[in-house]
């Protein structure tokens, strides 16, 4: 039982610390790389990937 | 001594898959068989024959296949061009289109029965047992099966490779259309663990999870050996469908059987946990196989079919990590004013509130794609199938966000407003993605021509008609409803029995009767379509509406 409440404590302080910090920082990297001027031509490039026939 | 400069007329043998499964068959058809006579329960004895038999027919189609097969493995390429696998997903296709048809029956059935009760038929067709019937068929079995053939071909188009495995595409599958076949009939003979969405027992539960890790490893093998060095937005969407449904149904399930032999088993989750995982499950079954999965032939099929690219690539990125992102928290918010604590209810609706950014982001994505092409709605009825479920996303998904909101909730909840929100993102969105997609899906397989589109137009305007009658009969009967629970009299008695409001529903459970069968008509003049595209479509059969210019 000790086990689990170990579990449980520690999974709570993880969640209500940094977990979400980590979490919103993850997803802003991942809104800068989808943004990110140098990656435009790439992008531009894939969303024509369903048009090419091979 | 062999020469392999000259063309080597090498001996055939098995591959270590056939052989394998042959032998893994052969094994399981014998432990079946035993299953079946020990038995302590005759529907586990039905589906543990059902098993061996399914097990023998694959031993005997694996060995057919292999003696019909050339010595040498079909190519990876010919002339440079990649080999498509597409037998699997033609057969996807089809199944697809003949569970549509019986869930949407299924569905007419229980929506007479609780407009005139008298039509239950107890035990088997007792509304109980055929809803679950009617909601795994069209959401496991027409729409499953609509995922899986659509995934198996966008991911080869995509990677410009053949689909990884000769043999496993064909097991997930097969082996999948077995399982559907375990859980349905399981739902009539009264086999059910009773979570809602995830019905089946533990042993078709234990089935699927071999079928769906296989179904995994495929997609993944295909995309590691993908010829474009770029993984396209669609494959990432059908990814996290594959992957969450798997984490999903792994903690959603795990039960220990009364008997090995049995079919009956008890959940491991007791009270509000077992609560919290089923709709922790429930919604993301929404999220991630009723929208995720579609959202990826979104991705692929409306620029394919508008011949326009994807309006923002960027957004689709966005679009498709902040889904990730939010989610998998929106579950709790089936379970507002329960016991389930306060603050996770806030959180499941703060989550489902802020669903409302990347869904719309996600519906001006798709329906952007059309900028340029706008026209086409009026030539294309395919694409304006896809194009109009889009808007049915649109809806659906501010819907619910509304809904979740807890004063809209005490309004909405245990109402047929829950129902009509349901189906409105079930045949507005699923539904018409998933049959825009199979009007695509099936000249491309066969190589034919769509049969008539003059038909497509039909089964458009024939199934809004019935969606609309649907959900608008719902919308009017659940508000009723709900209003009816909560009026009071002066004195501060409540002004309903129960049984007055259930009266009151009676003319919208008619009409929703009425749009259900206009759905399922529309469903079979497609599968005419579509059937007589196969049939007969190398003759030159084209409705001249395709061929005008815009005016």
């Amino acid at each position: 039982m000790n086990a689990i409440l170990i579990v449980h404590n520690t999974a709570s302080y993880l969640v209500t610390t940094v977990w979400t910090p980590v979490f919103v920082a993850i997803f802003a990297l991942i809104v800068a790389y989808a943004l990110w001027p140098r990656n435009k031509a790439a992008f531009d490039e894939a969303a024509k990937m369903p048009l090419r026939e091979d | 001594m062999s020469q392999p400069l000259i063309q080597p007329s090498r001996a055939k043998s098995m591959t270590i898959g056939e052989s394998g499964l042959a032998l893994v068959f052969t094994v399981t058809a014998f432990l079946c068989v035993i299953a079946s006579a020990k038995a302590v329960d005759r529907p586990f004895a039905f589906h543990a024959a059902l098993a061996a038999a399914a097990s023998v027919a694959s031993v005997f189609v694996i060995l057919n296949r292999y003696f019909d097969r050339p010595a040498t493995l079909p190519p990876q390429e010919i002339n440079g061009r990649p080999n498509y696998n597409l037998g699997p997903i033609k057969f996807g296709a089809a199944i697809a289109m003949f569970w549509g048809i019986a869930g949407f029956l299924v569905g007419l059935i229980i929506a007479a029965q609780l407009a005139w009760p008298e039509l239950n038929f107890e035990p088997w067709l007792s509304f109980g047992r055929l809803r679950p019937l009617h909601t795994s068929a069209v959401i496991f079995a027409f729409g499953g099966n609509v995922l899986i053939a659509t995934s198996f071909y966008v991911v080869q188009k995509t990677c410009r490779v053949r689909l990884a495995g000769e043999l496993a595409p064909w097991f997930v599958v097969l082996g999948y259309n077995f399982f559907i076949l375990v859980a349905g009939s399981g739902y009539l003979l009264g086999v059910t663990q009773s979570k809602e969405y995830a019905e089946p027992e533990w042993y078709a539960d234990l089935w699927l999870t071999i079928v769906w890790v296989v179904y995994l490893l495929v997609f993944l093998g295909t995309v590691i050996r993908r010829k474009e060095p770029h993984i396209f937005v669609a494959n990432w969407f059908y990814l996290a469908f594959i992957v969450t449904i798997a984490v999903l149904h792994l903690v959603n399930n795990p039960a220990l059987p009364v008997s090995v032999f049995g079919s009956k088993s008890y959940i491991a989750w007791g009270g509000v946990q077992d609560a919290m995982f089923q709709w922790w499950y429930g919604h993301n079954a929404v999220g991630f196989f009723l929208t995720a999965g579609f959202l990826a032939i979104m991705y692929y099929f409306i620029p394919k079919r508008a011949e326009r690219p994807i309006y923002s690539y960027r957004l689709s990125i966005i679009h498709f990590w902040s889904l990730i992102f939010l989610y998998i928290w929106a579950g709790p918010h089936h379970l507002h004013y329960t016991a389930l604590p306060d603050w996770t209810q806030t959180l499941g609706m703060t989550f489902s509130v802020m669903l409302w950014m990347p869904s719309w982001g996600g519906m001006i994505n798709g329906l952007m794609t059309l900028s340029g092409a706008w026209d086409k709605l009026r030539t294309d009825p395919v694409l304006r199938m896809l194009v109009v479920s889009v808007a049915f996303y649109g809806m659906s998904t501010f819907e619910g966000p509304m809904m979740s909101i807890k004063v809209v909730n005490s309004l909405s909840h245990y109402t047929d407003w829950t129902i009509g929100h349901v189906h409105s993102g079930a045949l507005g969105w699923v539904g018409f993605v998933s049959f825009g997609a199979l009007y695509c899906l099936v000249p491309w397989l066969w190589d034919r021509r769509l049969y008539s589109l003059k038909l497509v137009n039909w089964h458009f305007w024939v199934s809004t008609l019935g969606i609309v009658l649907y959900i608008s009969a719902m919308w009017v009967s659940g508000i009723l409803q709900g209003l009816m629970w909560r009026a009071y009299t002066s004195l501060g008695f409540l002004e309903y029995s129960f049984i007055e409001t259930v009266e009151a529903m009676h003319p919208f459970y008619v009409i929703r009767a009425a749009g259900g069968a206009l759905f399922l008509i529309g469903s079979l003049i497609m599968a005419y379509n579509l059937w007589m595209t196969v049939r007969a479509g190398e003759v030159e059969v084209s409705s001249p509406v395709a061929l005008q210019p815009a005016q």
